[in-house]
């Protein structure tokens, strides 16, 4: 097999999987479903080792498959840049599609959509593959729109319920507000230079750096404007402030799901998009200002929200909010391969807690509120070791995995010295502790603690934190959960202890990435960082006299005073500080501002345009009016046919006697 | 040539004839035969139209399968057809929906049956008559003969208000159409004596006249597309029209207009065309943003996919006005994809009115649990709807976007805002009606997809993600005609 046909099967082989259940699903036994499309997202995640191998040998891949299209001079293709950051994204998302397939099995069980949501899961493994393996803008595109509509399929995928079908239209249409920029920031790239393949944008990238954008109004510089507007589609995908606000209605999706899509991979694609631009960031400082300054909002505002939150799959989706805000600080500051980093490692260890966290919710019979959790560790130990992992992983502890990213990120926002970065880097600190406080607050609800399952509370929070009503009553022990679901936990914690330790000499500092990313000379807050680099384990001896260990340390010591030794604290905060706990109940009002804004505006200008405009105006003045008028005219004018002869023989007369006259006058 | 007949006359005249033949089997109690007729004119009327695709030459401008023969000596009028690149699509468009439109109201048209088969296979025949033509006069005969059935359809097929919308219809249309008669005997005139629309192209005409006759043009082109502030009879029209009825007002009469615009404005009047063309943009835009607004706030699924029509349409109008070849190619696939995206759109609503014989949204809700294929269906065709890349309705607005970029940014800006609220009605409604638990006892019995309707949505279906994910074949005719009109457009034809 050559290698194109070898990249060719790696998208294809889990859309035959999705087309091939979608369609005749229900025509076999459900075993068929996952089979089916388990063994091709397998051949997808061995075809990209594979084409991983190669790319290590050196070899580079850039060509057309098909052209989509031609118009004007230009040509449209459908094709494929296979580097080295191609290949890392491309294994992370097989190897996550595949462990979040496998434990689908278990989570799915019994539900009675379970081909569905096979087919909607290769469907979307198809649809980030496209993405990520793009050469050019138009499939890159392709590929986010793609990844979008499978999101906006599986947030809704329990369509009867009323929260899950509001989540998913907001999903939509906030990502199709960031597309919106995206979409124009493609035109601009077409109308500049002419091509929306990358190779050629880029290499004349530099070339337009000094020019004004071509927007008539306003002088902004091109490079800018494009990245900027780039950008907006980066914020609507990976959630970043001010767009954020689908990312945490999208836990409405099955569990899985949010794992695969709304942590590991599809909320990544803004991360991906953006390193794989760094051509053309790397020529405007305002733009990478404005991506860091936005990163740094996102990274440290929604950490805060994670705190008050009772709801598992929403503790974790803030929590997912603010390392994607990390990923972006660390692109503003032109880490990019950091980014990308971080992406990988927070890729395992996020889909490890989301899982973790599907397996409680599993064993509490779909009951998502913490606060009805506690002392699980006893009952599910492969459960409570694997999210103890995650929750290390994710707050930085030495030798985990997110440790030499995080730190990492905080580094190279050091190093930087673009405008916002002393905001960043305050944003970035501070995040640490409020990290490690949420995860661990989290961690000691569910794990330790009195056992409060088995007396639920009955939950009206507003937060509805149910999966399924009809299965609140709890019978007996919880216990672990079957193979399916725990072998990917297993399988998703090796990587989230290993691959900070193995993966950071190479990635950040041994130039793997190679070609794919480009750092402009004057931006060496990584060159910096290579130069005190002196290996993965001094890393960890350099951090024990820094801040961030120690923040992090008094995160997770302070939650667990809080919220194992002394409970009544936090209620007593609480009360003391009502209006900020009000503030982050409410997400600080987002939420309740768009449905009064923009969809209320939306609505109420829509009414008074139909009903002023076309209504009234044009149907009613217009139309309606000329044929009234019409009416009235034809009405008058109807009384002078009388029908008698002498009336008209008069008329004619008198008419005669003024012509007549009338000609006599004018000569 | 098919057994030595011209191709596109046969083309015409085939479903024409068909149609005779049905009317001829006279009342229902023949409706079977009457049916079975309809099928197989349509289907032969659609086969014969693929040699013009596959016999194309793709590297001329030229009028091909050109047939010129006397008509009226006198007034010097041809009976003159062929097709170029901007034209021959929509006649395969036009062949292509005529037997799903008979297949569509294939149980559920019960009285009239002959005369409603009938009254399609001829506007079948007649709408390829006014892309073909290439004589003024046989287009003037043609596209008023068009209106007749279209009327018709609406006036005894259609729905309680159905003779106010067709008198609307009608009047509205035929006022354009006068002044455009007006039009043209001033060319006739002034190119000394032809009706050929190719002389027309070569007339030279003084600035007052070229704006004159633009305006003329204008209100008859501009009311079928329809631009703002002439589309209130659309809504109406499609609400009260039988399925069929909008399914062809939708996907093919609407884009007689901007045929037309291409054919005779541009080409003709290309002085005032420019000078003009701010005027057009503006109202292509108001199209876009401000009825794509009003779309968001209909109670009426008919009449939200209906503002939606108008909405897309604007995209055609601004490709066309923003003169350069994105924009026009642009505009043209964005036709024919909005033909399969609209057409699917009228045929999803009508397997819902079959069901429940209503249209109104909050008569609806939780389809899904009872119509799960028709459901996955109507995804499609809402996805399609709101620009999904993948599907057809994505190519046209993304190529007129990227020439809207190039005229202007403000455009592209104020056109990319379909984005959001064009995905926006759309899957709002589709919200309202799809998902969620079943609203009432109605929706809790509703069956699924007949074998007949399921045909009928997947030859769509494969034809919307087709044209989506390989347009090359589309848009490759067009190359040759769009150069040789954006360059015939650049010279003044002032005299």
């Amino acid at each position: 097999m050559t290698m194109q046909n070898l990249y060719l099967l790696v998208p294809l082989a889990p859309l035959a999987g999705a087309i091939f259940v979608g369609l005749f699903g229900k025509c076999m036994h459900r075993a068929w479903s996952h089979r089916i499309t388990i063994a091709l997202v397998a051949v997808s995640f061995f075809a990209s080792l594979a084409i991983f191998n190669d790319v290590q040998a050196g070899n580079v891949y850039n060509g057309s498959v098909y052209t989509w299209l031609t118009s004007g001079d230009t040509s449209f293709q459908v094709g494929f840049l296979i580097d080295k950051l191609t290949v890392t994204m491309m294994l992370v998302v097989t190897f996550v599609s595949l462990m979040v397939h496998i434990y689908t099995i278990g989570y799915m069980d019994e539900d009675p959509g379970y081909q569905r949501f096979f087919s909607y899961i290769s469907l979307f493994t198809f649809s980030m593959l496209m993405l990520v393996m793009a050469n050019n803008f138009m499939q890159l595109f392709f590929g986010w729109e793609a990844v979008g509509l499978v999101s906006y399929l599986l947030i809704g995928f329990w369509y009867n319920r009323e929260t899950a079908i509001y989540a998913n239209l907001k999903a939509f249409l906030v990502n199709r507000v960031g597309d919106f920029g995206f979409l124009l920031g493609i035109a601009l790239v077409l109308m500049v230079f002419g091509t929306l393949q990358y190779d050629a944008v880029f290499a004349n990238a530099a070339s337009h750096a000094k020019d004004i954008a071509p927007i008539p109004c306003v002088s902004w510089n091109l490079i800018t404007a494009i990245c900027i507007l780039l950008f907006i589609g980066a914020m609507g995908k990976s959630a970043q402030f001010p767009l954020h606000v689908w990312l945490p209605d999208s836990m409405e999706g099955p569990t899985p799901i949010s794992a695969l899509i709304h942590a590991a991979t599809m909320v990544t694609a803004g991360i991906f998009m953006v390193a794989r631009m760094s051509p053309l960031f790397e020529l405007s400082e305002t733009a990478l200002s404005f991506v860091m300054v936005i990163g740094a909002i996102t990274a440290l505002f929604m950490g805060f929200l994670g705190i008050i939150q009772n709801d598992i799959k929403r503790v974790v989706a803030y929590s997912t909010l603010s390392q994607l805000g990390y990923m972006t600080v660390a692109l503003g500051a032109s880490a990019y391969s950091v980014a990308i980093f971080h992406l990988m490692t927070h890729a395992f260890f996020k889909a490890l807690l989301f899982l973790a966290a599907g397996s409680v919710i599993i064993a509490l019979h779909h009951d998502q509120d913490i606060r009805n959790m506690g002392g699980l560790r006893k009952y599910m130990p492969i459960t409570w070791i694997t999210s103890l992992i995650g929750s290390l992983a994710l707050i930085g502890t030495p030798f985990f995995s997110g440790f030499y990213s995080k730190d990492s990120i905080i580094e190279a926002v050091a190093l930087s010295h673009l405008p916002g970065s002393g905001f960043a880097y305050f944003a970035v600190v501070a995040g640490v502790f409020v990290t490690a406080f949420y995860s661990f607050r989290m961690y000691f609800l569910v794990f330790h603690g009195k056992e409060r399952f088995h007396h639920p509370k009955p939950t009206h929070d507003h937060e509805g934190g149910k999966e399924d009503d009809g299965h609140a009553h709890h019978h007996g022990n919880p216990h672990e959960t079957p193979w399916v679901v725990t072998l990917p936990l297993i399988l998703l914690a090796i990587p989230s202890v290993l691959v900070g330790y193995i993966a950071i000499e190479p990635m950040l500092y041994g130039g793997y990435f190679g070609d794919s990313i480009f750092i402009a000379e004057h931006h060496h807050a990584l060159h910096e960082m290579q130069q005190e680099f002196h290996g993965a384990f001094a890393m960890v001896l350099h951090s024990l006299t820094s801040l961030p260990l120690w923040l992090a340390i008094a995160g997770v010591a302070s939650s667990a005073f809080f919220y194992l030794k002394r409970p009544d604290i936090p209620a007593a905060i609480k009360k003391r500080f009502q209006f900020i706990y009000t503030l982050l109940d409410n997400k600080y009002y987002f939420d309740r501002f768009n449905d009064w804004f923009f969809a209320g505006g939306a609505r109420g200008t829509s009414r008074f345009l139909w009903k002023f405009g076309d209504v009234t105006l044009i149907d009613g003045l217009m139309v309606n009016g000329t044929a009234k008028l019409v009416g009235m005219f034809s009405g008058a004018i109807r009384h002078l046919q009388s029908g008698y002869i002498y009336h008209y023989a008069f008329s004619m007369i008198i008419g005669v006697f003024v012509l007549l006259t009338a000609r006599n006058w004018f000569e | 040539m098919i057994f030595g007949l011209p191709i596109i006359s046969v083309a015409i005249w085939l479903p024409i004839i068909f149609g005779i033949l049905v009317l001829a089997t006279g009342g229902d109690k023949n409706a079977p035969l009457a049916r079975a007729l309809a099928m197989v004119g349509s289907v032969l009327g659609f086969l014969v139209t693929i040699p013009l695709y596959t016999g194309f030459a793709l590297d001329t401008s030229q009028m091909q399968f050109v047939e010129l023969h006397n008509w009226i000596p006198r007034f010097n009028i041809h009976y003159h057809l062929g097709v170029d690149g901007i034209s021959v699509l929509f006649i395969l468009l036009t062949a292509f929906f005529t037997p799903l439109v008979v297949l569509a109201g294939w149980q559920v048209i019960e009285k009239r049956v002959a005369q409603y088969m009938a009254a399609f296979l001829i506007m079948s025949g007649v709408m390829i008559g006014v892309f073909a033509a290439l004589d003024a006069i046989l287009f003037y005969v043609f596209w008023e003969a068009m209106l007749i059935p279209m009327f018709l359809i609406i006036g005894i097929w259609g729905g309680q208000n159905r003779v106010y919308a067709a008198v609307k219809f009608f009047l509205y249309t035929l006022l354009g159409s006068l002044l455009m008669l007006v039009a043209l005997i001033y060319l006739y005139n002034q190119s000394g004596g032809s009706f050929s629309i190719l002389d027309f192209h070569k007339v030279a005409i003084p600035m007052t006249a070229q704006i004159l006759i633009f305006i003329a043009f204008f209100f008859a082109f501009a009311v079928k597309v329809p631009m703002f502030p002439v589309h209130t009879w659309l809504p109406d029209a499609h609400v009260e029209a039988p399925t069929g009825g909008s399914v062809v007002l939708a996907a093919i009469m609407l884009k007689v207009g901007a045929y037309g615009f291409l054919r005779f404005s541009v080409p003709i009047v290309p002085d005032a065309s420019h000078k003009l063309a701010g005027v057009m943009i503006a109202l292509s835009l108001i199209a876009v943003v401000y009825i794509g607004l009003v779309a968001l706030i209909q109670s009426d699924m008919k009449k939200l996919v209906a503002y939606s029509s108008i909405s897309h349409m604007g995209f055609v109008t601004l490709g066309i006005f923003i003169f350069n070849a994105y924009g026009m190619e642009g505009a043209l696939l964005q036709m024919i994809s909005h033909g399969f995206v609209s057409g699917a759109l009228f045929l999803c609503v009508g397997v819902l009115y079959d069901r429940m014989h209503s249209r109104n949204i909050a008569d609806y809700g939780g389809v899904a649990n009872t119509m799960p294929v028709f459901a996955a269906f109507f995804m499609l065709f809402a996805m399609a709807n709101s620009g999904l890349p993948g599907t057809s309705g994505f190519v046209g607005e993304f190529t007129v976007i990227l020439g809207a970029m190039k005229a202007n940014f403000w455009y592209a800006f104020a056109a990319a805002t379909t984005l959001v609220f064009g995905a926006a009605y759309t899957l709002w409604m589709y919200k309202r009606v799809i998902f969620g638990a079943a609203a009432n006892s109605h929706v809790a019995e509703l069956t699924d997809l007949t074998l007949r309707e399921k045909t009928i949505m997947a030859i769509l279906a494969v034809t919307v993600l087709g044209m989506g994910l390989y347009p090359l074949p589309f848009s490759e005719v067009m190359h040759a005609s769009v150069n040789d009109l954006l360059v015939h457009v650049a010279h003044s034809k002032l005299p």
